[in-house]
């Protein structure tokens, strides 16, 4: 159990989406460690570690391996005890936005923290002598609190797909991990042992699924960009008001990224877990005669990027000319069909829309009544599990968790290779073995040491 | 019943001689407490039912720990074994293990004669019937001749007493191990005392005569020079025995499937719960039907006797079967079994009755050791016997119980998963159930527990000079290899050597220790390329090879030890009443009640027991801390 170690622990610590910056809290031993690897000040050469107690530094965090600049930062120290865990605490204030502030937490990960369990930092203050008593409750209640209202049902959606990926690779390391083990404990036993090359070549394969999962965060464009989610519609059609329904739901702005044109918007939401990037085509309110020419090109030139199309129709109005251009813009992308105003007198029968759009997925809804809403965020996460946005969405690693435990295993797989290649005994084979297998368990919330044994017992007949 | 009490009263009674009973005893007495053992039969002390020998990985780690600790095991092994071998060499010095054959006559009487000569113990042939409580402590035990012993703590070794049953074929009968009389009284006496029991089973192979044997049709397997149990005892010298390798045939398999319903093991007369790593050969051919053959260890039983004992052929099938069986192994075609091979049943503890110091829960006084918990195997029932010994004694001097860390011994692995996590089958140890294993190393366990065996007072003041002059030893060679002063340079002359070695090419100057970390290079190889390389023993020759060579292997299991280390230390409060705190989830409020861990990280191995279970406890403890240190500042 992780949670029993007395190690550097690390997580975001702004809530998901609550504007332009986001705080990384890193608390522990090795948080000024961690500091002097990745932080560069803007002034001098000094090190974290060399700074003073409530003391804050202007600079940037630095990927040391690429050289490379993440973000600008304002690192803040708080020596323990006098700090909010009572332990060593460096805060870093990022100011990029949310893909910086990622990239800066899977740095920080990478150099030797550990993700944050929920309540964590409250309760490793509250341990330490930080908090009082009476707020004993509060921390429980947070250790306890399922995530966030069913937010994270997506990803864990996404996540199931992971684990049986990940449930395969493990799987190939359990057999031979119970070889190994097998071997050991039973030395007079009869086991058909892995010869050398065949041992070689196993341990590659796992290395190579590793990596090739691990690839796939990094195009992970939905967990880094957020779901290209565009609203089409002619004017007037309650876009905006979908667009505002959504962000006042989840109080959810991470940042305003102005597009090309004033006009259209972007804004971040996140949806049960997946960050949605929904692009407002607000601007096509030209005269009748300009829609063909400003607000089809740019309409087309925000769908051509989008994920997911929602498109939107008035029921009072029925299908007009506009409609059906805009239909024609959409049809070839994942759409989402809405219909909105239902609260009005409908000028067209539920059975004609349903005709025209019969190959999409098709909902009724009233903005103003807030009604059809639920239903609409759950074909929106349909939409996401589906297998065409799944190109994208299958197998993407969505969480830092699962990205460190990933970086972990192939670490750990590498080092058994590498034993192995130079004659260590089978025991330091096992050593890196089993911290890989840990790793993987990370992800799909198994521990291994039991599986083992088991394994041992039903793969071989040993025993006198 | 009637009974009379005996005049002698005693500190500590042991119900049971078997290698739990025998350690169990001899730690008090040497400790100084007036120690009184019960056997059943005085010519079974330290009897072994089953193979006739010691050893293996895992099993040998434990009685060199034993050794460690001032237990007996280990020198009455060296002093009566007729064969040892190092078992796993290729494998990584944490496992290497050793395994020894055993004159099981010579190994009774030698132990029996340490347990009559040792001070303060008294060994009778006497059956226990009935343990005797008071308001929940323990006050003595009555025997079956109705002589009521009086004793502060009774330390339970029944072994596969209680109950007894033994079963071949169709034929069943009460015995102990080897027909002996089963301890009935006592089982329904425990019952009585509310202690939960459990039913496990267990076998053993047939034995047959040396004459009717072929030798010549099977692989001889000889024993190696160099080798004991003890790190006091010299090494065996002289002629060793010989044992075989053969295998099991199509026949073999045949006969048995041909008879499955007339195996116990799957008509149904068997209820108790087996072994998976000790299965009989009909569980092995039935679950395995893909292999062709098994492999079968001949053992002698001893010098003075022609009893052979096969080793992996443990069986429950009829007396009838057992002979037909046995004629198709290849070099026993002609094999006259003097003991059919039988299954036993027997009644044991349900392990959540104990405390981590063995001591059960319910019942001050009273513990337990070896197979009554659920254990197997002599060497787990000796680590435990002894444990409970220590433990019983430790109490009667009111000083805290020897509780022995996952990182600090197999013993402690052994007991911390059984009372942690239970078992659901007899338990044997393995190296794989250890995650420090590394550290726990069978070269070491001399470091890892000599200074705690002195601490308690079983290790004498010579012994721990002596293993402090080794530590010493050890301490300063390491400081001479890191010594820059002595320095390997890469003149031509020492390329040429790391050449005749076969050994890699060197760019820049390294330290002696550098060298030694390549893994063909051995510490007699420095002699070539330093002048003063003191001269040692193997036995520190060893340490200090293993402790560079894999230096950093160790220190990322030492750290994670260290990681650890705080939560293992946290306590908990044995009041602490789990079934109050509403937070925790409710499965993990009854596996706490249960076990009742003595610290957050013994909690933590609970099954059921999740990463918020364990967050929420640690809230609640520093709570009901606070508030008692808030009490003791009111008054």
């Amino acid at each position: 159990m992780d949670i029993l170690r007395e190690d550097t622990i690390t997580a975001i610590a702004t809530p998901f989406g609550t504007g332009g910056t986001g705080k990384i809290r890193i608390s522990g031993p090795d948080a000024y460690k961690i500091g002097d690897i990745l932080f560069k000040s803007a002034k001098n050469n000094k090190k974290i570690s060399e700074q003073k107690t409530y003391t804050a530094h202007y600079g940037y965090v630095v990927d040391p391996k690429k050289n490379k600049v993440i973000d600008e930062v304002v690192a803040l120290l708080m020596r323990g005890p006098h700090s909010f865990t009572g332990e060593n605490v460096l805060e870093f204030d990022c100011h990029g936005g949310m893909t910086p502030l990622r990239s800066v937490l899977d740095l920080v990960l990478e150099n030797g923290a550990r993700l944050a369990e929920k309540g964590e930092f409250s309760r490793r203050a509250f341990l330490n002598g930080r908090i009082d008593l009476a707020q004993a409750e509060a921390i429980i209640e947070i250790i306890n609190s399922k995530t966030d209202k069913g937010m994270d049902i997506a990803v864990d959606q996404l996540n199931g797909k992971l684990s049986e990926k990940v449930d395969e690779i493990k799987e190939n390391a359990v057999e031979i991990l119970a070889h190994l083990e097998a071997a050991i404990d039973y030395p007079e036993d009869e086991i058909e042992g892995f010869s050398s090359e065949k041992l070689a070549e196993r341990l590659d394969d796992i290395k190579e699924e590793i990596k090739k999962l691990l690839a796939t965060s990094q195009q992970g464009k939905i967990y880094k960009e957020g779901l290209k989610t565009v609203i089409v519609g002619k004017p007037n059609v309650g876009k905006s008001s979908l667009l505002n329904y959504f962000l006042q739901e989840k109080r959810a702005i991470v940042t305003e990224v102005p597009g090309t044109t004033r006009d259209v918007i972007e804004e971040y939401v996140n949806l049960k877990g997946i960050p949605l990037k929904i692009i407002d085509t607000a601007g096509i309110r030209e005269t009748e005669d300009e829609v063909e020419k400003i607000g089809v090109e740019r309409t087309r030139q925000s769908v051509s990027k989008a994920d997911l199309v929602l498109f939107m129709l008035d029921i009072s109005q029925g299908l007009t000319r506009e409609d059906k251009e805009i239909y024609k813009l959409v049809k070839e992308k994942p759409v989402i069909v809405i219909v909105n105003k239902t609260d009005l007198n409908p000028k067209l029968s539920h059975i004609n829309i349903e005709k025209e759009f019969s190959e999409h997925n098709l909902l009724w809804i009233s903005l103003l009544e807030e009604e059809g809403l639920d239903n609409l965020k759950n074909a929106i996460m349909d939409e996401v599990l589906k297998d065409e946005i799944e190109a994208d969405a299958d197998l993407i690693i969505t969480r830092s968790r699962h990205k460190n435990a990933l970086k972990k295993a192939l670490s750990a797989v590498k080092r058994v290779i590498v034993s192995h290649e130079t004659n260590l005994p089978y025991d330091f084979l096992t050593i890196d073995l089993k911290d890989c297998l840990n790793a993987l368990g990370e992800i799909t919330g198994e521990t291994v040491a039991e599986d083992i044994i088991d394994r041992i017992f039903e793969d071989f007949c040993l025993g006198k | 019943m009637d009974y009379h009490k005996y005049p002698t009263e005693y500190d500590v009674i042991v119900i049971g001689a078997g290698h739990a009973g025998c350690e169990a005893s001899l730690a008090p007495a040497r400790m100084g407490f007036k120690t009184l053992t019960l056997t059943v039969n005085l010519d079974h002390v330290a009897f072994m039912p089953c193979n006739p020998s010691l050893g293996g990985p895992g099993k040998s780690h434990i009685v060199r720990e034993i050794d460690a600790l001032g237990g007996e095991m280990a020198k009455n092994m060296d002093e009566t074994m007729i064969q040892i071998r190092m078992l796993n060499t290729s494998k990584g010095p944490a496992v290497h293990g050793l395994r020894g054959q055993a004159d099981k006559k010579a190994y009774h009487l030698r132990m029996k004669q340490v347990l009559e000569n040792q001070d303060n113990l008294d060994l009778k042939q006497q059956i226990a019937e009935q343990i005797v409580v008071e308001d929940g402590k323990v006050k003595g035990v009555i025997t079956k001749t109705g002589i009521f012993f009086a004793g502060k703590k009774v330390i339970l070794t029944t072994g596969t007493f209680l109950k007894g049953r033994i079963i071949i074929g169709d034929a069943k009968f009460n015995a102990g191990p080897n027909q002996q009389y089963p301890a009935n009284k006592l089982s329904e006496n425990l019952k009585d005392l509310n202690i939960s029991l459990r039913r496990f089973k267990t076998g053993t192979p047939a034995r047959v005569s040396k004459r009717s044997l072929d030798f010549s049709k099977m692989t001889p397997q000889p024993g190696e020079e160099g080798l004991s149990f003890s790190y006091e005892s010299d090494p065996l010298t002289g002629e060793q025995v010989m044992c075989y390798l053969t295998y099991t045939t199509e026949a073999t398999h045949e006969i048995i499937k041909k008879n499955k319903m007339r195996t116990p093991l799957f008509s149904g007369v068997i209820e108790g719960v087996g072994p998976r790593y000790c299965p009989s050969i009909e569980d092995k051919v039935v679950r395995f039907p893909d292999k062709r053959r098994h492999q079968l260890f001949i053992e002698p039983e001893g010098l003075g006797t022609d009893e052979y004992y096969i080793s992996g052929l443990s069986t429950s099938l009829p007396h009838d079967v057992q002979i037909e069986m046995i004629r198709t192994i290849p070099g026993m075609e002609k094999a006259e079994i003097m003991r059919p091979g039988y299954a036993i049943e027997y009644d044991c503890l349900d392990p959540e009755e104990l405390k981590l110091d063995l001591e059960l829960k319910k019942i001050n006084g009273l513990y337990a050791a070896g197979q009554i918990n659920g254990t197997s195997g002599y060497e787990e029932a000796a680590g435990q016997g002894l444990i409970a010994g220590i433990n019983a004694a430790l109490s009667l001097q009111n000083r805290d119980p020897v509780i022995l860390k996952r990182s600090q011994a197999y013993i402690g692995v052994l007991i911390d998963d059984l009372v942690t996590k239970g078992t659901p089958e007899p338990y044997r140890i393995m190296t794989s159930r250890a995650e420090y294993r590394l550290l726990l190393r069978q070269d070491n366990a001399d470091q890892r527990l000599i200074p705690l065996g002195y601490e308690v007072g079983l290790i004498s003041e010579k012994r721990y000079q002596k293993f402090k002059e080794k530590l010493h030893k050890i301490e300063e060679i390491l400081s001479y290899l890191r010594d820059e002063s002595n320095q390997v340079n890469p003149t031509p002359e020492v390329l040429e050597k790391l050449k005749k070695i076969g050994s890699g090419n060197l760019s820049k100057p390294v330290k002696l220790s550098a060298l030694l970390r390549r893994p063909e290079i051995s510490y007699e190889d420095l002699r070539e390329f330093t002048d003063d390389l003191p001269e040692i023993p193997d036995s520190v020759i060893e340490q200090i090879e293993i402790q560079v060579k894999y230096k950093g292997y160790i220190d990322r299991q030492l750290s994670q030890v260290e990681q650890f280390r705080k939560m293992e230390e946290k306590k908990i409060p044995e009041d602490i009443d789990y079934s109050s705190l509403d937070n925790l989830r409710l499965e993990a409020r009854e596996k706490l009640n249960k076990v009742k861990p003595l610290s957050i990280g013994q909690a933590s191995r609970i099954s059921g027991v999740s990463p918020a279970d364990i967050s929420v406890l640690m809230i609640y403890l520093e709570q009901f801390n606070r508030n008692r240190s808030s009490d003791d500042g009111d008054n």
